[in-house]
């Protein structure tokens, strides 16, 4: 009954809109919050069809909705979403409904221009997925810094004017650069689909810095070494819903921007820096990974965790070539198959769902983490992990969550953060011993940085009187950690579903991303 | 045959959750009822596979229970292989277990009493304990019974995650917490060895299903792989190395070993079934599992007799000069271990599988009556402050008896015919190292029976060096504790009874053991029936070894009893080295643990606040300031000096196009 309705259209403009309503009910925050609530769940509803209307088979962009926008630089409202960027739409709506359940009764200030901002949001958010033409994706993708920009701004901790500016400054020095690469693109192809970008043929260095500017706006995004350190200032100054959505969902945009633009457009350019994007992906798997392990505050540390987690996407996401190298497979796939060739183009689908995966994955996990903290934090006013030790004595129901959550970013089997990791250090091997070597070392650092985080505050006698005076989890509380605990260890235990409509547009990608422009 | 398996493997999953989730609501009675019912239902259904299988001859069992995922054309599958090695680990693991779960309704039922008052958790203590081993018991279970290496992979690292709770379950105690964050860890050490070997046979392969691995073994054998440029290694030999740094995590091998004796932190019983009988024996069952690719490495194979005859020796001493009772009996289970690798690295996988069982069943018998004695003396656990235990607790001493002479190795118990068949098994082999590694497991026999009776006398025998207080509440604790000890030493004695199909029968038949390796098969040509085993027994060395050993343990507790207490004072320099453990811990924190966190703090410091925040972040934002702060001098605001800038401009603008 779905599949006539402008579905696209109304994952985005329903919290929009919603949101502007909202914003209008005033002070009245009773109404006004459940109408956010309302709005979230209605979104969240909109966007299951997307799912289950799915057709896994095809490569093509579905739920295509095309008008004509602005008619003398051929730019369009151009809506559609394959396999790789329905998922993320689908984490998007889930993550909000969480952020406005979190919000309830945490934010005592302003709360219907906080639950506002998150709407509107989470229009903006899906709209960078589901846009097809650059420029609505520019506008998207730098529309959706404005309410963060508020959110944290307005409802964070005590440096969050630096964190902001350092957030917006740092995000937006990209994005300017890659402006013009799409202008640039525009006077080659006359088109700003970003379909017809794909099937541009540039030369290396066009592509090259055309690479390079994507690199600006996405590597920030995602964060990658050395361009992380936005993050987590951002996160620290943020509040738990800020922190939310940024880990969960704005820097999955990172990952999904490789996804959609690098690799397809500039596919000669993303083999020749293949070398840097895996090198500054291990660095942060392993590098950041031995700084969160000092971090004193829950929130940097869990922040870092984040950064260490995303290196395994951009992992995937490039690690492909290098498999290709390791078959011999150079430039075109050929007509005929042969095993190695059949062999590299298996283990680089592996490699690449395994980046997918890891990203949906991290979007409910990094979001679990930071709303348990939240949690923390709103009955003991500190991030501090020294201030706390023993909470499991006073919230073992909380505590309960917190080290399931723990195990899954420690990437324990049956969670999903084993998935992802798995995947992608399974496909890494394919290509490079030593790769997968390195990669594979967070297995003990990420064991290590988390556990002892848990260690630290789950367990231990209660020393803090704070401590002794902590309340259990509400029922509110335990619906949002509980709806995230059931997709943690659904797509643990059986994650087929998620990939299964991943297939067919991993497929494409890959084909497209390992066809060189150049002959 | 699959909903059977399926209902073996999930009936504790069940009996967990109900356990776990609602604790509160059923009680106490209710959560042992349910866990109970649903091991023993395990156990039930398991006795009837393995008589199906064993000796009704139903076929082997191989089958996926639904796709985990798909992916580039690779597949994985949750499946069972119900064949006879699978079958003889089930009925090991949901016996041990059951035995366990009734135990720990009498070692449990006080446990309140050592939770702070305060504490939320205290109330619902004994619920999650019963819940913590059914998970156990099935995530165990889904380890023994699959049928490809992703799930063996899910058991393996769920039984450490079930570990790790059951480590840190007195969480208000540092030292329980320290132990289990120490246990995840080193065990993930082990694992990251294990899943890139799972990796790099998967890269081979292209499948983690045995049956597929194990079908282009011809392929395998010969393909080598470049780790280091112009270094050409055999495959397999990478892969079985790696696989086994996995094993050597979870079946605390050296220099892995080190989580084991902290992880007597937790409660007496999951020692007995976790620590003991059941997921420190993962490692050899899996490495028995993979025999057909160590069966193409003599490399890995001498690796593990080396590391497993060190491990047997060595940690044996440390045992000789614990006072623990529970740390002695897990130097005890370092040694054993290291008895089944060095079977394993001498192809007698059969052998290894043998100890592992009749292990199981007396180590657990051991730790067993060890809780009982600490329940008796309260939570005592020093050695030093127990001693003739006999007479107030006859049925515990009657069974750490048979559990002592199984462990030493007395013949006709159990222990005898599985290690004496690891010991001949590695003298007749040929196999780089197996004549260093023999030489360390003949000696180590003397240690065990060293420690073992070192123990056993120290607490049954001898003067009562308990307080007042103590020795008037000592007794024999209720029937729910003396009946698992009471099964679990007739398992004891009995179990040598399967040694000739094991060993010489056609038992394991998926084991697979390369012709030029197979000393199981020489063994049996010297094999002249149970009873000239049992006679040459007593003829052979190991066994006046362990009367030595039995005898030098008696004259220092006993005889010389002073001696004994203070054996630590005599010895010196040895002993230093012995309590210290070889110096591993302090060299792991020092190194590991300190360096880890000296580099994190060093890169962060540096790298990300001085490097890129300090110098380029800020840096450029300085930049930016300084620079706009000297432009703003020539934004002056007076029209003569911008018409003044003009003029020079158009002048040197003219100036050059003329002069051009």
């Amino acid at each position: 009954m779905f599949s006539h309705w402008p579905l696209l259209s109304l994952v985005i403009w329903t919290p929009i809109i919603g949101g502007f309503v909202v914003l209008g009910a005033g002070e009245r925050a009773n109404g006004a919050r459940r109408l956010a609530l309302i709005v979230a769940v209605a979104t969240f509803l909109l966007s299951v069809p997307l799912f289950t209307g799915f057709d896994s088979q095809t490569a093509a962009m579905q739920f295509v909705e095309f008008q004509p926008w602005i008619h003398a630089l051929n730019i369009n409202y151009y809506l559609g979403v394959d396999g790789i960027s329905m998922p993320l739409i689908i984490l998007t709506t889930f993550s909000t409904v969480l952020v406005v359940i979190a919000g309830w009764e945490v934010i005592k200030e302003k709360q219907t221009q906080y639950l506002a901002a998150f709407l509107i949001m989470e229009g903006l958010m899906n709209g960078v997925f589901a846009a097809l033409d650059s420029i609505l994706f520019y506008i998207f993708f730098e529309g959706m810094l404005i309410p963060m920009f508020i959110v944290i701004g307005m409802w964070g901790g005590p440096r969050r004017v630096y964190a902001t500016l350092k957030f917006f400054l740092y995000t937006f020095l990209g994005s300017v650069l890659m402006l013009i690469a799409l202008i640039y693109m525009y006077t080659k192809s006359g088109s700003f689909s970003i379909l017809d970008f794909q099937k541009l043929h540039m030369g290396i260095t066009a592509q090259i810095l055309i690479f390079m500017a994507f690199f600006g706006a996405f590597a920030v995004k995602i964060p990658m070494w050395p361009v992380h350190t936005w993050l987590p200032d951002a996160h620290v100054e943020a509040p738990t819903g800020g922190s939310v959505i940024l880990a969960a969902v704005m820097l999955k945009i990172g990952g999904y921007g490789f996804l959609r633009f690098a690799l397809p457009i500039t596919p000669d350019a993303s083999q020749t820096l293949s070398g840097v994007m895996i090198f500054l992906s291990l660095v942060a798997i392993v590098y950041i990974g031995f700084v969160a392990l000092v971090q004193q505050d829950m929130k940097k540390l869990i922040a870092y965790s984040s950064i260490a987690h995303m290196g395994f996407v951009t992992l995937g996401t490039f690690v492909i070539y290098v498999i290709a190298r390791h078959y011999g497979l150079t430039a075109n796939l050929g007509e005929q198959p042969t095993p190695a060739s059949l062999a590299a183009f298996n283990s680089g689908v592996l490699a690449l769902e395994g980046a997918l995966v890891q990203m949906i994955s991290h979007g409910f996990i990094s979001g679990a983490m930071f709303l348990s903290v939240g949690v923390l934090y709103d009955r003991m006013h500190s991030r501090e992990i020294n201030d706390y030790g023993g909470v499991v004595n006073r919230m073992p129901i909380f505590a309960g969550f917190l080290v399931l959550f723990a195990m899954a970013n420690a990437g324990l089997p049956g969670t999903s953060g084993f998935v992802g990791e798995f995947m992608v250090i399974l496909a890494t091997l394919h290509g490079n011993f030593w790769l997968a070597f390195v990669a594979a070392t967070t297995l003990i650092i990420g064991a290590a940085y988390t556990l002892w985080l848990i260690k630290r505050v789950v367990y231990g006698p209660v020393t803090n009187p704070k401590v002794a005076a902590l309340q259990d989890i509400n029922l509110r509380e335990g619906v949002f950690l509980g709806l995230l605990a059931v997709a943690v260890l659904a797509v643990g235990i059986w994650p087929a579903p998620l990939l299964d409509v991943m297939h067919a547009s991993v497929h494409h990608l890959l084909q497209q991303a390992l066809t060189s422009k150049l002959s | 045959m699959e909903t059977v398996y399926l209902i073996i493997a999930l009936a504790p999953l069940v009996g967990a959750i109900i356990a776990g989730l609602f604790g509160k609501k059923i009680g106490k009675t209710g959560a042992h009822t349910v866990t109970i019912l649903g091991v023993g239902l395990s156990f039930g259904l398991s006795v009837w596979v393995f008589v199906r299988l064993v000796f009704q001859g139903m076929p082997t069992y191989d089958g996926n229970v639904y796709t985990w995922m798909m992916a580039g054309g690779y597949s994985f599958h949750i499946g069972f292989l119900i064949d006879h090695l699978s079958a003889l680990m089930m009925l090991i693991v949901t016996f041990v277990s059951l035995m366990v779960h009734i135990y720990t309704i009498g070692y449990m039922a006080h446990d309140e009493e050592l939770w702070p008052s305060d504490s939320q958790v205290r109330s619902t203590a004994y619920q999650r304990f019963f819940s913590y081993i059914a998970l156990f018991t099935f995530s165990m279970l889904m380890l023994v019974m699959s049928n490809n290496l992703l799930q063996l992979f899910f058991g393996w690292e769920a039984v450490g995650l079930v570990s790790y709770l059951l480590i840190g379950f007195y969480m208000n105690k540092e030292s329980a917490i320290y132990a289990n964050l120490k246990a995840f860890i080193v065990n993930r050490v082990g694992d990251f060895g294990f899943l890139l070997g799972i990796a790099a046979l998967f890269a081979y392969t292209g499948s983690l299903n045995y049956e597929e691995i194990f079908s282009q073994t011809g392929k395998l054998a010969t393909a080598t792989v470049m780790l280091i440029p112009g270094q050409e290694w055999s495959l397999p030999s990478v892969v079985a190395i790696l696989l086994f740094i996995g094993a050597m995590g979870k079946s605390a091998q050296v220099p892995l070993h080190v989580w084991l004796p902290d992880s007597m932190e937790g409660p007496t019983p999951i020692s007995a079934l976790i620590h003991a009988a059941t997921m420190v024996t993962a490692g050899i069952f899996m490495v028995t599992r993979m025999s057909p690719i160590y069966e193409l490495s003599t490399t890995a194979l001498s690796l593990m007799l080396i590391i497993g005859s060190i491990g047997a020796f060595f940690m044996g001493l440390i045992g000789v000069v614990q006072n623990d009772i529970k740390r002695v009996i897990a130097f005890s289970t370092l040694s054993q271990l290291g008895y089944m690798t060095a079977a394993l690295g001498a192809s007698a996988y059969a052998a290894g599988m043998f100890h592992l069982m009749t292990h199981a069943f007396f180590k657990a018998l051991l730790f067993l009556a060890a809780g009982s004695v600490i329940m008796a003396m309260h939570h005592e656990q020093d050695i030093r402050k127990m001693g003739g235990l006999r007479k107030y607790m006859p049925i515990t001493y009657v069974t750490a008896l048979i559990g002592s002479l199984a462990l030493i190795g007395f013949p006709g118990t159990s222990g005898f015919f599985s290690k004496d068949s690891i010991i001949e098994a590695v003298e007749l082999s040929h196999i780089p190292g197996a004549h260093f590694a023999a030489a360390l497991l003949i000696l180590g026999v003397f240690v065990t029976a060293l420690y073992t009776f070192r123990l056993f006398f120290l607490v049954f025998h001898g003067r009562e060096r308990m307080d007042a207080h103590t020795r008037a509440h000592l007794h024999e604790p209720p029937w729910v504790v003396t009946l698992p000890l009471t099964l679990l030493a007739l398992a004891t004695i009995g179990a040598g009874g399967v040694m000739y199909p094991l060993l010489f029968g056609d038992f394991f038949r998926s084991i697979y053991v390369a012709p030029d390796h197979n000393v199981l098969a020489e063994l049996h040509h010297h094999f002249h029936g149970a009873l000239a085993f049992l006679i040459d027994g007593f003829l052979a060395p190991p066994f006046w070894l362990s009367m030595a050993g039995v005898l030098v343990a008696w004259d220092v507790t006993l005889y010389r009893s002073k001696l004994g207490i203070h054996v630590h004072s005599r010895l010196g320099w040895v002993r230093t080295i012995l309590q210290n453990g070889y110096g591993f811990d302090a060299f792991n924190d020092y190194v590991f643990a300190r360096g880890a966190r000296g580099l994190g703090r060093l890169l962060w410091k540096a790298g990300d606040a001085l490097l890129i925040d300090g110098l380029i972040v800020n840096g450029t934002a300085r930049v930016i300031g300084w620079t706009a702060d000297r432009l703003r001098w020539i934004q002056t605001g007076y029209v003569y000096h911008y018409s003044f800038a003009m003029i020079i401009g158009l002048l040197v603008l003219l100036s050059w196009y003329v002069l051009r």
